[in-house]
């Protein structure tokens, strides 16, 4: 299954090209337009509208409670232990697909694409079957004292399950377009495995890494599905932020809910900016990709 | 290399075993009576036809959209191409309470279908809405490099030996696109099945009406009942999978057919 990524290819070609009548440009774009207004500008206005209907000061009050707080620390802390845990596995693992060859090479590959075709829920679900606490694995770990369903572990690894893919996606066509030449070089030149990886592949893959890094981080934000299984929603411990917009908006606290919801927003809209601007300075200095 | 595959095997190989070991000792019976209880059947349903539905939608808007990014030179293009990856960047829940506040009979698009009698708040209809919003930039992003490669010497040279602009798509670019559009069709239909947070917001939750089957699992899971959460995951689990699987065979056999 082959993720989803805008070709970075050639520039516009400036010459002469087969094109529509300019009326049917137009009706194809106001078409599109129409299609963005309906479904891109009218709900992003529909949140900030909604998170500021009553003011600045009930929106900084919102987004400021203690509750509201804990839930960005919460996701802070899930972020910062699941984008650097799959960062090691998705090199390790582009790694391992692009240098060498073995027998299981395609399932190891179809098997990183695992969890685009499960749903959420499941993947919440699966933790729960595996540590739960009336499972053999988990009441064992309950004796030790170790909680993980209901707790924040828990909520890290089901983030961790469902945002894995992105960073070995990301960086299997770059590190495939750039072959093995200058890693062969350098080990005929005597250097060690590490000092290859850390002179030679690690920068050639930065960008990659990175690109792959923030989509990663993006999703674990605003993981919804799996996280509200394992979480058991315990306000001031367990609730992440989307979680929080959740009971909010479920107890009729409108207002506050697109408030903090907003603050997801601009996330969400820092990362696609981010993204465009990776896309066109991958572009314009591409040597490989 | 050793560390991949131990890693993939305890976050993804163990984890996902979990689901057999938990349908197995059912065995076969209340495993049959569990998929098939009437509440469990509608909700497959619902999840598969509103999904179907909104992957159609999405191929139309999707591929109306990429032609015209590709293609065509107007103002703000960079920032509607940007924008199309919004659906994966906003958290799904974000887009829930968004789609369920628009199109609540009090919200700015509720109250205009209001005056036709048309309700889609609780209906599967929403649930359609908001598939929709999340699967369209599977196909964007799809069909968006396929088209950037093509060569414009073949429609070129279809013009020059008299073709229309409509036969030039319909015969020419439609069939070397299909491929890709397929791909994220299938894409957006399988996240569609799955989707839990944009839904449960607009869908209203009516037990055979509009309950989804992610929230099935969900709502035996709340009632303890891990093997009948289990035993609706499996199915959901082995009908994704077959589809991805059917979906790789169409591909392959497409280059084959595109090779000869």
């Amino acid at each position: 299954m082959p993720i989803i990524q805008k070709a970075k290819s050639k520039p516009p070609v400036a010459k002469k090209r087969v094109s529509d009548p300019i009326s049917i440009q137009i009706l194809l774009i106001g078409l599109t337009l129409l299609f963005f207004i309906g479904f891109v500008f009218v709900p992003l206005g529909l949140i900030f509208s909604q998170a500021f209907q009553k003011g600045w000061s009930f929106y900084l009050d919102a987004i400021s409670e203690p509750y509201a707080i804990e839930a960005v620390k919460l996701t802070l802390l899930t972020v910062a232990i699941v984008v650097p845990v799959n960062a090691v596995f998705g090199v390790a693992a582009a790694w391992a697909i692009t240098k060498f060859n073995f027998k299981g090479k395609t399932a190891l590959k179809s098997l990183l694409d695992l969890p685009f075709a499960v749903s959420p829920v499941i993947a919440g679900l699966i933790f729960v079957l595996l540590v739960g606490s009336r499972t053999p694995f988990g009441s064992w770990l309950g004796e030790l004292g170790i909680k993980i369903i209901f707790s924040t572990p828990g909520i890290v690894i089901a983030t961790i399950f469902v945002t894995f893919p992105f960073i070995a996606r990301e960086l299997i066509p770059l590190m495939e377009a750039q072959g093995r030449d200058e890693e062969e070089a350098a080990l005929t030149l005597g250097a060690k495995g590490w000092q290859i990886f850390g002179k030679i592949t690690l920068p050639n893959i930065r960008w990659g890494l990175l690109y792959g890094m923030i989509l990663c981080g993006a999703r674990s934000i605003g993981e919804f599905g799996a996280v509200s299984v394992v979480s058991g929603h315990i306000r001031g411990q367990t609730n992440t932020i989307p979680l929080h917009v959740e009971i909010l908006y479920s107890e009729y606290n409108f207002t506050a809910s697109f408030a903090v919801a907003s603050l997801l927003v601009f996330l969400a809209l820092l990362t696609v900016i981010v993204k465009s601007g990776m896309e066109k300075h991958f572009q314009k200095n591409s040597f490989h990709l | 290399m050793g560390y991949t595959v131990f890693y993939l095997s305890a976050i993804v190989i163990v984890p996902l075993s979990m689901i057999f070991f938990n349908t197995i000792p059912m065995g076969w019976e209340p495993f049959l009576n569990a998929v098939t209880a009437p509440r469990v059947l509608a909700s497959y349903r619902l999840s598969f036809s509103t999904a179907f539905f909104a992957a159609v939608v999405d191929a139309f808007a999707g591929l109306l959209t990429a032609w015209v990014l590709v293609r065509y030179r107007f103002p703000g293009k960079g920032v509607l191409d940007a924008l199309v990856d919004l659906p994966f960047a906003l958290p799904t829940a974000v887009a829930g309470i968004c789609f369920a506040t628009l199109y609540s009979p009090i919200g700015w698009f509720g109250q205009i279908l209001a005056r036709w009698n048309l309700q889609i708040i609780n209906t599967p209809t929403g649930i359609v809405i908001a598939l929709i919003f999340i699967g369209f930039p599977f196909v964007v992003r799809t069909i968006q490099p396929v088209l950037e490669e093509m060569e414009l010497e073949i429609e070129e040279a279809a013009q020059c030996l008299g073709a229309t602009r409509w036969q030039t798509f319909r015969k020419i670019l439609l069939p070397h696109l299909f491929p890709a559009l397929l791909t994220g069709v299938t894409l957006a239909f399988a996240r569609g099945i799955g989707e839990y947070g944009s839904v449960i917001f607009i869908a209203g939750n009516l037990p055979m009406k509009t309950e989804i089957a992610p929230l099935m699992i969900m709502s035996k899971l709340d009632q303890f009942d891990y093997a009948g959460a289990s035993a609706v995951a499996l199915v959901l689990l082995c009908i994704s999978f077959s589809m991805l699987l059917l979906l790789n065979a169409v591909q392959e056999w497409q280059q084959k057919e595109y090779r000869s």
